[in-house]
């Protein structure tokens, strides 16, 4: 069986990487195919990874208070390039007025800070988009 | 140790006693400290045998300094209550920074967005979606005053918390200052100005790292000159800290990162008397309250007799770990935030404690948003609380001597000289950055910290016990757009409204001096001139190049 592929990815230019390193590496613990692509990426570097790694997850991490435009672009370019099957999920300083609206808009989950990683790992075996 | 005998007999006499009690009551299982540090049941003399007091502490304001910088400490002034802010743009900004003033805040700290981190202008297209978000939007002299409208900059000292492009925001500082009247000798602050930890944890570099050094160490060069009340630096472990280093790594990298620039300052040809005076430092301050005491003592104490031991310098001074202080961000719960004020509370006495030059109290919200005013309010209330109605700022260092604390530090001290040594063996801070040394050593130590939680080593009240369904009831910070219209409609005017020639010889000038001389007036000529933060990066970007940082985790 295919493992389930996810992109651990940090937008814009934040450079909180604590919580997506942490994370990358605990998913992997937990037996999923993780990428990390470091910091300082644009949505069309992360869109572009996730069509070349063929990923079934894309997770942004976001400390930085630009959230909204950043999941925007991201979501917008996920439609351009057909991964509607891809899962979407993000995590960092988020409030909650703006989660309520980026899962309105299609992000499929915005975990706060203090979620336990196995939510997560969880969340995204449950909720998985393609057949794995 | 006298009587040592005595007390051997009477820890045997205490065993017995012990081994009864545990048969009934056995200790809890995790008694480590936050960083993994093993502690016994309590500490005696024969945990600090062979103490020799002025070899360890000193009295207050001697070497080796333990027990504080100063022979009175806050019984003559306080620390200075300095609380990080800015967001949205320099109006917004200088709203908040005169509600501080107004409210007994003692000294000024700016946050700049990350466009500005970044020296990038807020009309770059990488800064979309980020005006104004994590900090304020400077970009132009303009921009500067209006953020010390009203505000007597020669008056009171201003931390700036930027590092790649610290030297051009020091300039727009220097000239909006000389534009109120102020001479530059005068001014008093601090530019964070530590490139070395960005490439360890903060992130925000901009060029490779030796060409950074270069312009870290025009500045304190500069400073040396002209600038004799502002610190050119502040040698900082909050980030490394932050990123999920332990006490001990914090204290040791940033020790570490400290000796380079007095180094590559000598290097350059200054006399360690001539700047080292103006180095000063920063550290986090987290939930472990005796840890977080006995690493500010120890640090101070390394920093003197390594300062002492490498360069030997004739002025005291020279000698001193000045450090502000910040409670940790990653201890703040965004689950009961209220709990926060209580963390906050506990963090910062342990900083008062540990003999801290100035204070940031982090706010209860800020796992959700910037600080709202109600939020920072509290928070600065706190600082107020301690000083001036708990007593402890009475007597100087009142927990040295005890027999725990010293153990600590002890313990602490000899941790730090364990990663000097490496650190030394791996060819030096840069050497080590390059090998990906501290970026490893950081992000395991997260991962440890993370394992711990997980699996309930560790207790986060609120978050993995004592969790309750609530719904959020303080307010949240909210920045308004119409603040980065107004922002891009007065950049655009004052690129508009300069002179174009006089502006790129200025940014010439830069470009030619880049790697052959001090940079810091050719940057005050083009602040001058009208160049933006945007375009006197990018002139240096186009000598230097940007930094790719490897992807390590």
């Amino acid at each position: 069986m295919r493992k389930i592929r996810i992109l651990i990815a940090k937008p814009g230019l934040d450079g909180h990487d604590r919580g997506a390193k942490v994370l990358a590496r605990a998913l992997m613990e937990e037996g999923f195919e993780v990428i990390y692509t470091g910091i300082h990426q644009t949505a069309e570097d992360i869109v572009r990874t996730a069509i070349e790694e063929d990923v079934d997850v894309i997770g942004l991490s976001i400390l930085s208070g630009a959230h909204m435009y950043h999941f925007t672009r991201v979501l917008e370019l996920m439609k351009k390039n057909g991964l509607n099957d891809v899962l979407l999920i993000g995590g960092g300083i988020v409030p909650n007025d703006d989660r309520e609206k980026l899962r309105d808009m299609g992000v499929a989950e915005i975990f706060m800070p203090g979620t336990p990683i196995n939510e997560i790992s969880e969340f995204i075996r449950k909720n998985i988009k393609r057949p794995s | 140790m006298e009587k040592e005998e005595i007390y051997r007999e009477k820890l045997e006499e205490w065993k017995k006693i012990y081994s009864k009690s545990i048969s009934r009551i056995p200790e809890r299982e995790n008694t480590k400290t936050l960083s993994g540090i093993d502690l016994k049941t309590f500490y005696s003399p024969l945990d600090i045998q062979n103490f020799d007091y002025f070899e360890k502490l000193g009295y207050p304001g001697m070497y080796p300094y333990t027990r504080g910088i100063h022979p009175t400490m806050y019984r003559s002034r306080y620390w200075t209550f300095r609380e990080f802010s800015g967001f949205g743009d320099a109006i917004e900004t200088n709203r908040r920074l005169k509600f501080l003033i107004e409210h007994g805040e003692t000294g000024l700290s700016i946050a700049f967005d990350y466009p500005t981190l970044l020296g990038l202008d807020s009309d770059n297209p990488l800064s979309k979606g980020e005006f104004g978000k994590a900090g304020v939007a400077i970009n132009t002299l303009e921009d500067m005053q209006l953020m010390f409208d009203g505000i007597s900059m020669k008056d009171i000292s201003t931390s700036m918390t930027i590092n790649g492009p610290a030297a051009i925001l020091w300039a727009l500082y220097i000239v909006a200052a000389e534009s109120q009247g102020a001479k530059r000798s005068e001014l008093m602050g601090t530019i964070q100005n530590d490139i070395l930890k960005e490439y360890m944890a903060q992130k925000s570099f901009i060029f490779p790292p030796e060409q950074s050094l270069k312009l870290v160490i025009d500045t304190i060069e500069f400073g040396s000159r002209e600038m004799p009340m502002w610190n050119p630096i502040s040698i900082s472990g909050y980030h490394i800290r932050e990123a999920g280093a332990t006490a001990v790594q914090e204290a040791a990298f940033t020790i570490s990162n400290g000796l380079t620039y007095v180094e590559e300052s000598i290097k350059r040809g200054l006399d360690v008397d001539d700047f080292a005076y103006r180095l000063s430092f920063f550290f986090d301050s987290h939930i472990d309250f005796f840890e977080e005491i006995a690493k500010f003592r120890a640090a101070r104490r390394v920093w003197a007799k390594e300062m002492k031991r490498r360069f030997n310098p004739k002025k005291e001074r020279s000698l001193w770990m000045r450090f502000h202080t910040q409670t940790a961000g990653v201890s703040l719960s965004a689950q009961q935030p209220e709990n926060n004020i209580i963390r906050t509370a506990l963090e910062a006495l342990a900083a008062v404690l540990g003999g801290t030059q100035s204070l940031h109290t982090n706010s209860m919200d800020e796992a959700w948003a910037l600080p709202s005013e109600k939020a920072v309010m509290i928070a600065l209330r706190t600082q107020q609380i301690i000083a001036e109605e708990s007593g402890v700022a009475n007597v100087v260092d009142p927990l040295g001597g005890s027999y725990y604390i010293e153990w600590l530090t002890d313990r602490m001290e000899e941790d730090i000289y364990r990663y000097l040594d490496k650190i030394e063996s791996l060819g030096g801070v840069i050497a080590g950055l390059r090998k990906g040394f501290f970026q490893r050593e950081i992000a395991e130590s997260a991962y440890k910290f993370q394992k711990d939680l997980e699996e309930n080593r560790r207790v986060f009240v609120g978050v993995n016990r004592y969790k309750i369904d609530e719904k959020l009831e303080i307010p949240i910070l909210k920045v308004p757009d119409e603040l980065e219209e107004r922002h891009l409609a007065r950049l655009k005017r004052f690129k508009e409204n300069r002179d174009i020639s006089k502006m790129h010889e200025s940014l010439n000038r830069i470009k030619k001096y880049a790697d052959s001389d001090n940079l810091m007036r050719y940057i005050i000529d083009a602040v001058r001139a009208g160049a933006t933060l945007g375009e006197i990066t990018d002139s240096l970007k186009e000598v230097w190049g940007e930094y790719i940082e490897p992807v390590i985790w």
